[in-house]
């Protein structure tokens, strides 16, 4: 393709947007009617290995609920009101059928209610392949890492008899490869964004992970370079906003319409935990020695910090804020978390004092995936990025 | 409000939690090292053959809301930034630390020597104890427990928590007490354990009878207090359960409903089987209206949290470390959804119960997300209607006695028009 033909930025984000919007997984199921015979296996946030799925031969299908499109009439059935958003709209989403096309589905170790969401699909879905991804939380390394490798193991040879395509290491070997990449793409895109929030604002980039959950590995990363590559082409210009982190949506997903109002109140969001599974892993996987047990030692020797893993260091609290702005040059930070959300919101006690403790600005909201009213959001945004901007260094 | 009628077991249960909180209370003065855990998996014989005094943060917790002092210490908590969406469990200790840290009795509380987080069935948990290390600046030992996603216990997973015990929860123990770790030992406290189990097998099996000797569900939360906290693997504990046995085989004989609040209760009418933990703040008041109503819990799945020894778990001298992680591991609230749909099944057979209750409490995901399913799937199974209400643990703002007063009176009387043939 010549340069002239280069996609617009306009136009991939359009892209990405319809994948993303379009709650029959029309893309998943474009995928499985051109690969007759392979089939699709789901995975709930936070963390599940792709690799495997990849291997096997399934393609990896993100659900992170319906967000604010979808009218939820039969979830709200299954659960309390005081139970978070996520888990009703992922059963509206099943019970209507547009997950039907699932084989497998992988519920991580999040929190209960993920938790006992795979037991429900048991109950549900008898057909579906459902199994509960219980991570080593044992600060342990030897025993993490050999507990996590015979859960690995497992899924090899459950999602291989899902698929009917048992992978060889050397296939194991090219899928861990392939999501190497993927996630050198992500922290690519995470990197330009921190250097130049102006050019890759956060509402697009979002769009485009969301997309990256629905289609193949390989698309997502030729769609990222293009993307990139538009964003050279067209530069934006640099505006006075805050620049800031949004903390504890590693789960439940915001509506894009408050990311978009964070945005248009004068901030930059220079980092934060949205679909935090895509980079779970912070560094490549080596491709030498047995490809299960290197995935297993990636994940325990992994620097990642989020609330779904036990923080064995008795400080870590305390410093997460204070590291994870100094690495995003942040001024702030928007403790922006789901109702009903154990994790983000048993940590953040934690993790505000420890932030306030080193004089970051902060703030927080609650949200619901399908919250529809932005105005207070971005009232609570703009008055606290001019806020910064006015205090920021008295 | 007249004093709460007790029977021989419920006073001899006083004094043994009183002995123990006075000597926690003294163990800065003693030395005697103290251990922070939490019921479902607690290593209470691991502990104990360490001689260090166990504390369970959530019996404080249910203590103080049985005491009507949640409320503040929630309140206290919800000031110093936690959020008012979670487990009230957690807001409630926090609260009472920092009002004093005291305890059931009034006696303060000491720190811990050790955060022993056994992280079985609850996610809160692992935030419980960073939170606390957090407060108290004190070492804490991770024991992860493997979820039974799949229904049963996976040998890998046996083996992880094996390890886990030998490389990490031990050599913390020993750090922490000065003491080493003596298996002869252990094994004489889980042999106290295995008697203790038996008697407290045989009292909850005791609902099987009409009518029931004890109440299963208000009456058994008392039952396995010991057994659930500290007195595990103690030689109290086994005289707690022996003589707890010997009086509730004498109603059984006797043909004797059970001991409430207000009296003994006769004339049983309504069999029911109880899902889920019971409110603290409000429980006598709770009670009652299943006790005005002649309404008898025969099984619930809450006094299994501690371990499901009614399906035959015994704690095994013979396989020390082996035991405490298959003990670790069936704890109900690790059991997936359709094994707990399985147990509530069974017991509602079992029991011969006319009624299936869920009190779904807000603090409790662990137990409260799904129960909508667990309620539609007991249905379908047994043909039994189930019945919902909704409460909270320790938080007195989420109990509304009118609401569940109407839906227990409600409910009671569909059990009599089906008993009448007048519903399907």
């Amino acid at each position: 393709m010549g340069s002239g033909d280069a996609p617009t930025r306009a136009a991939l984000v359009e892209k990405a947007r319809d994948i993303y919007d379009d709650l029959d997984f029309g893309a998943v199921r474009r995928w499985l009617a051109d690969h007759p015979g392979r089939k699709a296996a789901g995975y709930l946030p936070v963390y599940a290995p792709r690799e495997i799925m990849h291997a096997c031969g399934l393609l990896p299908v993100g659900i992170h609920g319906g967000g604010d499109r979808l009218e939820i009439i039969r979830g709200d059935a299954f659960y309390q009101s005081y139970i978070c958003h996520l888990p009703r709209s992922v059963i509206e989403l099943a019970q209507s059928g547009r997950l039907d096309m699932l084989s497998a589905v992988l519920f991580p170790s999040t929190c209960d209610v993920i938790r006992n969401l795979s037991g429900m699909w048991k109950l549900l879905y008898p057909e579906a392949y459902v199994r509960y991804i219980d991570v080593p939380q044992t600060p342990d390394k030897g025993a993490a890492a050999d507990f996590w490798e015979s859960e690995l193991r497992r899924l090899v040879r459950d999602l291989g008899r899902v698929s009917g395509h048992h992978p060889t290491d050397a296939e194991l070997r090219s899928s861990v490869e392939l999501y190497n990449e993927t996630r050198a793409m992500v922290r690519a895109l995470y990197t330009a964004r921190r250097e130049r929030p102006w050019d890759l604002p956060t509402e697009e980039l979002y769009v485009l992970l969301r997309a990256g959950e629905l289609i193949p590995a390989e698309e997502f990363i030729a769609m990222s370079r293009d993307y990139l590559a538009a964003v050279e082409a067209e530069p934006r210009r640099p505006r006075d906003n805050s620049r800031v982190v949004v903390v504890g949506a590693f789960c439940e997903q915001p509506p894009l319409g408050l990311i978009m109002s964070i945005e248009r109140a004068g901030c930059y969001i220079v980092d934060d935990d949205f679909l935090l599974g895509n980079r779970f892993l912070t560094r490549d996987v080596p491709l030498d020695g047995d490809p299960v047990r290197a995935l297993a030692e990636a994940f325990v020797s992994n620097d990642q910090r989020t609330s779904v893993l036990f923080e064995s260091d008795p400080l870590g609290k305390k410093r997460l804020m204070k590291e994870c702005v100094a690495a995003a040059n942040a001024d702030g930070i928007i403790f922006a978390t789901p109702s009903f959300c154990d994790p983000a919101l048993l940590d953040q006690p934690m993790l505000r004092a420890g932030a306030e403790n080193a004089s970051i600005p902060c703030i927080a909201f609650k949200y619901a995936e399908n919250t529809g009213q932005f105005q207070q959001f971005r009232e609570q945004a703009g008055t606290f990025a001019d806020s910064i901007k006015l205090w920021g260094d008295a | 409000m007249a004093e709460a009628l007790k029977d021989r077991s419920m006073v001899l249960q006083k004094e043994m939690i009183a002995n123990h909180f006075a000597r926690l209370a003294r163990a800065p003065e003693t030395g005697e090292p103290v251990v922070y855990t939490f019921v479902p998996g607690n290593l209470t014989e691991l502990i104990r053959s360490f001689d260090a005094l166990p504390v369970l943060p959530e019996i404080n917790a249910l203590q103080s809301g049985m005491r009507k002092l949640s409320g503040d210490y929630i309140a206290e908590a919800e000031r110093a930034g936690h959020s008012e969406d979670v487990c009230t469990y957690v807001k409630c200790d926090i609260g009472m630390m920092r009002s004093g840290n005291l305890g059931p009795g009034g006696l303060k509380l000491p720190k811990p020597d050790l955060l022993l987080l056994s992280y079985t069935g609850c996610y809160t948990f692992m935030k419980w104890f960073e939170l606390l290390r957090e407060e108290y600046d004190c070492p804490t030992v991770m024991f992860h427990v493997p979820y039974q996603g799949d229904g049963v216990l996976e040998p890998e997973h046996r083996n992880y928590m094996l390890r886990q015990l030998k490389e990490q929860v031990i050599p913390a123990l020993e750090k922490a007490t000065g003491r080493k770790y003596d298996e002869d030992k252990l094994r004489h406290h889980l042999a106290l354990s295995a008697k203790a189990e038996d008697d407290l097998v045989a009292v909850l099996q005791a609902g099987k009878n009409r009518p029931s000797p004890i109440d299963g569900y208000f009456g058994t939360v008392y039952y396995v207090g010991p057994i659930f906290s500290a007195f595990r693997g103690t030689e109290e504990g086994v005289e707690y359960y022996r003589a707890l046995r010997q009086e509730v085989e004498e109603r059984a004989a006797l043909g004797l409903g059970p001991i409430t609040p207000d009296g003994p209760l006769e004339g049983e009418r309504y069999r029911l089987v109880v899902e889920g933990p019971p409110n603290w703040t409000h429980f006598r008041d709770f009670w009652k209206m299943f006790s005005d109503e002649k309404a008898v819990v025969v099984a619930s799945t809450y006094t299994k949290v501690g371990g499901t020894y009614d399906f035959g778990f015994r704690h095994n001298p013979d396989d020390p470390l082996g035991t405490l992680a298959d003990y670790c591991s069936g704890c109900y609230t690790n059991l997936n959804l359709p094994t707990r749909i399985e147990m509530i099944s069974r017991y509602i057979e079992e029991y011969q119960a006319d009624g299936f209750l869920i009190n779904s409490v807000k603090s409790c995901n662990s137990f409260s997300a799904g129960q909508l399913m667990i309620l539609r799937e007991v249905e379908k199974r047994t043909g039994i209607p189930g019945a919902f209400i909704e409460s909270d643990l320790v938080d007195p703002r989420y109990f509304s006695a009118a609401n569940i007063k109407n839906r227990l009176e409600s409910y009671f009387q569909m059990i009599d028009a089906r008993r009448l043939g007048k519903t399907a």
